[in-house]
């Protein structure tokens, strides 16, 4: 039995904008699933209605069995972090984190003891005087995460908690909280539009657009095998190229471009999606191209190109660099190549 | 040729605090300067004395030849384009961008006006939203409003304030080619500042890494990346951050503090900190076992963390291969890629 589900989840609100369209999802006890999609998919929508801040307009959500959709955000018991810190400014970082075990009558011994086990996990010794004013983004974000953790709830719901922070702060956050889950056990829900993130994090990623869900599967598979169009372009920095053109006879052809595909795929007009990795210099043939921009990376270089079937990007090594305006030859090993009904966008 | 702007010893100070601590810089007639910092920085506060916002307490100004330290902000004809989008909710987007050009003393002809809003449109491709009120436009809609807003004047100078911070990644990422794009067009000088260390490298001529009110470096692009000055700037570029290990020259090669040879004797002598890249270490061809502990999957690539000679290390390397937790790799540094600085 999954920890959660969800079942044909609707929200519509007050101004009429049906946020979430229906959708059925499941989490496995102990799985970290993360939300995926641009600004206003619905994904934090569907935590909301999971973590209760959100009555759903149709369907039903289960936790353990239970069906829990008209419960309140206390009876499910589920440890909350937000995107910002909401931290008691007039508290210090140890009342901070020791308040929900107050709110929720555990003794004085016991508080000391469970909020002594959360700092020292997450690093925070130095800082238990403290107010929150005093403490930097990175600092506060880990108190707000401690105070969630704290509660030792049934189920942690993450709406996108490191959007404010520094780069590099944010991903040492991202390590923290996913080796504390892999310690705690703890099912984990979590929000947020950056893809990496969510690849780096997710034991499954559910990929969310227009209130529906897209995708749901491993990481792996979503930028492997993405479903259609819109994951292919979303998952991965930059997303797919994709190449418009016609399959005849077992060939792709589009405008000079000739390439074998599988003979399993049916004749007509197609889109061909190739990842900017596998794209490379052909020493004849190909798909003539300009050079727009090279966008040097540190570790590799993301060469962006003009040609006759739209714009492409080439991930390059960084030792070379493109000048603007060469004219080149685009290839790419055909098995690499993935094939989408343009009509549908969904991957055949 | 001497350049467009110049910075000379820059100080600002908020009561005890020195936002910027004596900043020298220079920009040419065509470039664009990415400059790189955490929050609190000084990006801001430098911005701002650039455009007359803030007066500094020492030091000088000069664009174009012409001393502007004393001038007004108006007199600079610099364009600033800021993280939060600032435009009028409820006016039209067409007519939010021509606010800028009926300020008084302009007197610019409608026709000239309508000329100049159709050019911006058309390189912003915001063209089919004139008519829509600002309010009803999406984040990167409203960026582009707001970037077409400080195009519109062809200012002398731009500089933009983290403008991608507030948008979605994938928006981030197709904002920042146009940016780059829209430069070739415009040939406007630009600063531009950042914490996003993958805007900083991928966008600008030159990089300044800034912290604490002081520049730490200033280069190219792969300047910054490849020939760090310091750790600590190396450490401000290159995801996941840069392997630092403490390492001492013996005659057999390079030593970490277990006593483990990490790399063949090269160059160099003495007590030293080695930097190198996660993508400069291979996952095999070394003598010493390393022993895999984490598995990330980075899209186009797999980031390993690695138990290796008592050293916790990052590896960045391509999908192919398959990878678990507990497997063993043989790391080995790429010598040519290494960078040392003494300890």
């Amino acid at each position: 039995m999954s920890f959660i589900v969800c079942e044909a989840l609707h929200k519509t609100y007050a101004g009429g904008t049906e946020a979430v369209k229906g959708i059925d999802l499941a989490c496995e006890q102990g799985e970290f699933v993360v939300l995926l999609g641009p600004s206003g998919c619905g994904k934090t929508t569907t935590l909301r209605m999971i973590a209760g801040l959100e009555i759903a307009t149709a369907g039903r959500i289960l936790m353990a069995g239970v069906d829990i959709t008209g419960h309140s955000p206390k009876e499910r018991d589920v440890g909350f972090v937000f995107q910002f810190y909401a931290l008691y400014p007039h508290l210090k970082i140890e009342e901070n984190i020791g308040f929900p075990l107050e709110s929720m009558g555990v003794g004085e011994v016991d508080q000391k003891k469970r909020v002594g086990e959360i700092v020292e996990r997450l690093g925070l010794g130095e800082l238990l005087g403290r107010y929150p004013r005093q403490l930097s983004g990175g600092d506060q974000q880990r108190v707000a995460l401690a105070r969630a953790m704290v509660r030792q709830p049934k189920m942690y719901l993450m709406d996108e908690p490191l959007g404010t922070l520094d780069a590099d702060l944010r991903l040492e956050m991202r390590e923290l909280i996913r080796a504390q889950q892999l310690a705690s056990g703890v099912t984990t829900l979590y929000v947020t539009h950056d893809q990496e993130e969510a690849m780096s994090l997710a034991d499954r990623v559910v990929v969310m657009d227009g209130g529906l869900i897209r995708q749901n599967a491993a990481a792996v598979t979503v930028y492997d095998e993405p479903a259609d169009l819109f994951v292919a372009h979303f998952i991965g920095s930059p997303g797919m190229n994709f190449v418009a053109g016609e399959i005849c006879d077992g060939q792709f052809f589009a405008e000079g471009l000739s390439l074998p595909v599988e003979t399993s795929v049916r004749a007509g007009p197609t889109k061909l999606g190739i990842r900017p990795e596998f794209v490379t210099v052909a020493k004849e043939g190909g798909l003539p191209a300009s050079v727009l921009m090279d966008e040097y990376l540190g570790s590799c270089r993301n060469v962006h190109l003009q040609t006759a079937c739209g714009r492409m990007v080439m991930r390059a090594s960084d030792e070379t660099a493109f000048v603007v305006g060469t004219q080149l030859r685009l290839t790419w090993p055909a098995e690499r190549a993935l094939i989408f009904d343009p009509a549908s966008g969904e991957r055949l | 040729m001497d350049p467009w702007l110049k910075l000379e010893g820059i100080v600002r100070r908020f009561g005890a605090n020195e936002a910027l601590a004596g900043v020298d810089l220079t920009l040419g007639q065509d470039e664009m300067l990415l400059v790189l910092g955490p929050t609190g920085a000084g990006k801001t506060t430098l911005l701002r004395t650039i455009a007359g916002l803030e007066r500094p307490d020492a030091g000088r100004i000069e664009m174009g030849g012409e001393e502007v330290t004393d001038w007004l902000p108006a007199a600079r004809d610099v364009a600033f384009v800021f993280q939060q989008f600032a435009l009028y909710p409820d006016w039209s987007v067409r007519r939010n961008l021509e606010f800028p050009l009926r300020a008084p003393g302009r007197q610019l002809p409608q026709i000239e006006i309508d000329e100049r809003i159709d050019w911006a449109a058309g390189l912003l491709r915001i063209e089919n939203l004139l008519d829509r009120p600002a309010a009803k436009l999406s984040g990167g809609e409203m960026q582009r409003v707001a970037i077409g807003r400080a195009i519109v004047r062809r200012p002398r100078l731009f500089l933009l304030d983290e403008p991608l911070t507030n948008l979605d990644a994938k928006l981030r990422e197709s904002l920042r080619v146009e940016i780059t794009l829209l430069r070739q067009v415009l040939h406007i000088p630009m600063i531009y500042v950042t914490h996003d260390q993958t805007e900083a490298l991928s966008m600008g001529d030159r990089v300044a890494v800034l912290a604490e009110g002081c520049i730490l470096q200033e280069g190219t692009p792969e300047d910054i990346y490849r020939r760090p000055v310091s750790p600590m700037v190396a450490r401000q570029l290159g995801q996941p951050v840069i392997n630092i290990i403490a390492v001492r020259r013996e005659e057999r090669g390079w030593i970490n503090s277990a006593g483990v040879q990490l790399m063949p004797a090269g160059q160099g002598a003495g007590e030293m900190l080695l930097g190198i890249r996660p993508e400069d270490i291979a996952t095999e061809g070394g003598q010493v076992p390393g022993l895999i502990r984490v598995v990330e999957d980075a899209g186009a690539v797999w980031i390993l963390l690695v138990d290796w000679a008592s050293e916790a290390i990052h590896i960045i390397t391509p999908k192919g291969r398959h990878f678990a937790p507990g497997g063993e790799v043989h790391p080995l540094i790429d010598t040519r890629r290494a960078i040392f600085w003494p300890r």
